[in-house]
């Protein structure tokens, strides 16, 4: 009801935000309840990207899944990749070699990088930075040439195995790598440099978008929103998989959990991730890339044409899959926005029984209304830039 | 037998014979079976007391079991980020009654979780407060990710909603 005392009198009214909206990227409904700017009420409406990847991996053999598993958090497919293959591996009971551990570390970091320009440079643009996009995209594609340099592919990777990775580093990668970050250290500089003490830039993430420490846990939110709020959580420091252990980082965190510090907080876990970056490149042994079990990994292709055996095993795994014993397991990695978790279910055939996704931003878009409930229509853009959330992982 | 941790220890003093610990699988967690009538009270003690402290609710999911009986199991995944420590909890539902106690109570965040449960298994969680399908519409027929329904199967066309009309 219209409340007329008021000099400007306004109406409470409904806005639908979405499901395609300039600054909604990815699909996703916010139901927004508004009176005059301020917010009353959002719902979220989520789902429009339900692809039944649960149901799909269901009807596959566990190497038929890989390639599902890049369509998830579509920015960082990589982590996708070895979360579900560390999964089935721990279900195997066998234990990949140490080229093996240093290259998928080597990927995870890529792909971390590649999530957070994302991020960064699309919120940048929406509060009119038009110069962050360009730039972040520019650093972006410098590592998808690394990306596509190591697989073959940019966005659709599947390039872990089970038991092992597809391909070895091609020869001149590690010099073409250190040129690259190089250069992307110093467009990451450019783009802080543009945003952290820019006026308008601060003042529309300051102080919005808040979820305290508390909520985030309430709601089960992982991820640079968490370590915004100042948790000390990450996976790679909670429960070391691979390699991270040997890895000398640091996990930053923030203090008032606002979109601010969520910047921050990705701004210099990108610096992070370049110092790891650098110290596999440094550290990584010779040796092979996967197990030497043909009962479990696929052959390399030039053997499967050129010998009878690996031709066996290629069809055997193609056309039978592996079969795990029976049991279940729950292995998180940490992703481009928090705890990817994957919960295989096995019944000892060659299928999985279940195949769970536990992806980070379905929690994550779950704590919108907290974050926006009572602010201004404005700070629906930079908050919903910082939650940073990908359709593909949140509907599965 | 490997020490047993602060975890299942406290869950035996407490509620004695009403828990069932089993076998710790592959990946080393803590795996307790729980009574349905019992897990509104487990995941209150385990949320609560000062030696467990799981605050983070992972994840909440639901495996189908067609041959077995009870058919559902629903499965709880907790993490405590003080003590870094990480436990499953399980619970069998019957297939004619598939309902369960909502543990929102406890977990916010256990909301959506629970509704997906609900959309994708047709799991009821008594006392839910907004128990909806969320990743698929409102007239999808059937629960999908059950074991006994089809890949293949195709939806029937519905009515435009009254409250779509004219939206565009």
């Amino acid at each position: 009801m219209a409340d007329l005392t008021k000099e400007l009198h306004t109406q409470c009214m409904t806005l639908q935000m979405g499901p395609s909206h300039p600054a909604m990227h990815g699909t996703v409904k916010l139901l927004v309840d508004v009176d005059g700017e301020e917010i009353h009420i959002v719902k979220p409406e989520v789902g429009y990207l339900h692809r039944g990847f649960e149901k799909m991996c269901e009807n596959s053999t566990y190497h038929q899944v890989t390639p599902f598993t890049d369509r998830l958090n579509y920015v960082s497919p990589f982590i996708n990749n070895v979360g579900y293959a560390l999964a089935v591996e721990k279900l195997l009971g066998i234990d990949v070699p140490e080229r093996c551990k240093y290259l998928r570390v080597l990927a995870c970091e890529i792909s971390r990088i590649t999530d957070h320009l994302t991020c960064l440079g699309a919120s940048g643009m929406e509060l009119a930075a038009f110069t962050v996009l360009l730039y972040s995209i520019e650093a972006r594609e410098w590592m998808w040439e690394l990306v596509e340099a190591l697989c073959g592919a940019r966005l659709t990777t599947t390039w872990t195995r089970i038991g092992g990775v597809a391909y070895d580093m091609p020869e001149g990668f590690e010099q073409k790598t250190h040129q690259e970050l190089d250069k992307v250290k110093r467009l990451i500089d450019d783009i802080s440099g543009l945003l952290v003490k820019n006026r308008i830039f601060y003042d529309r993430m300051r102080d919005t978008g808040v979820l305290t420490a508390d909520e985030c846990l309430a709601y089960g939110v992982t991820g640079p929103c968490l370590r915004a709020a100042g948790v000390y959580y990450d996976v790679r420091k909670a429960k070391p998989y691979l390699v991270y252990d040997r890895m000398d980082f640091e996990v930053p965190l923030g203090k008032h959990g606002d979109n601010y510090d969520k910047f921050m907080v990705r701004v210099i876990e990108m610096q992070q991730s370049i110092r790891i970056i650098e110290q596999v490149l440094d550290q990584i042994p010779d040796g092979p890339i996967s197990v030497d079990d043909p009962k479990i990994t696929l052959p390399p292709k030039e053997k499967v044409y050129t010998s009878i055996e690996a031709l066996v095993h290629h069809f055997n795994i193609i056309i039978k899959g592996i079969r795990p014993p029976k049991g279940e397991v729950y292995v998180a990695v940490e992703g481009g926005n928090g705890e990817l978790g994957f919960y295989v279910v096995s019944d000892g055939s060659d299928k999985p029984w279940k195949c769970r996704c536990r992806g980070p931003c379905f929690p994550i878009v779950q704590a919108i209304p907290k974050m926006l409930e009572g602010s201004m229509i404005a700070d629906v853009i930079p908050t919903f830039g910082m939650v940073n959330m990908i359709g593909g992982e949140m509907d599965r | 037998m490997a020490e047993e941790s602060v975890t299942i220890r406290k869950l035996r003093e407490q509620f004695a014979d009403r828990v069932q610990v089993l076998p710790t699988p592959a990946d080393g967690m803590d795996t307790v079976k729980v009574k349905r009538e019992d897990i509104l009270d487990v995941c209150m003690f385990l949320r609560t007391d000062g030696d467990l402290d799981y605050d983070l609710m992972r994840d909440l999911t639901c495996v189908d079991y067609i041959h077995e009986k009870p058919r559902f199991e629903v499965v709880y995944h907790l993490y405590s980020i003080y003590y870094s420590h990480a436990v499953r909890l399980k619970v069998r539902l019957e297939e004619r009654d598939p309902a369960i106690d909502t543990v929102t109570g406890v977990w916010v965040g256990a909301n959506w979780y629970e509704r997906e449960a609900y959309d994708l298994y047709g799991i009821k969680f008594n006392n839910h407060p907004d128990l909806r399908r969320i990743l698929l519409y409102p007239e999808f027929v059937g629960h999908p990710l059950r074991k006994d329904y089809p890949i293949d199967k195709e939806q029937p066309l519905f009515e435009e909603r009254e409250e779509t009309k004219g939206v565009r």
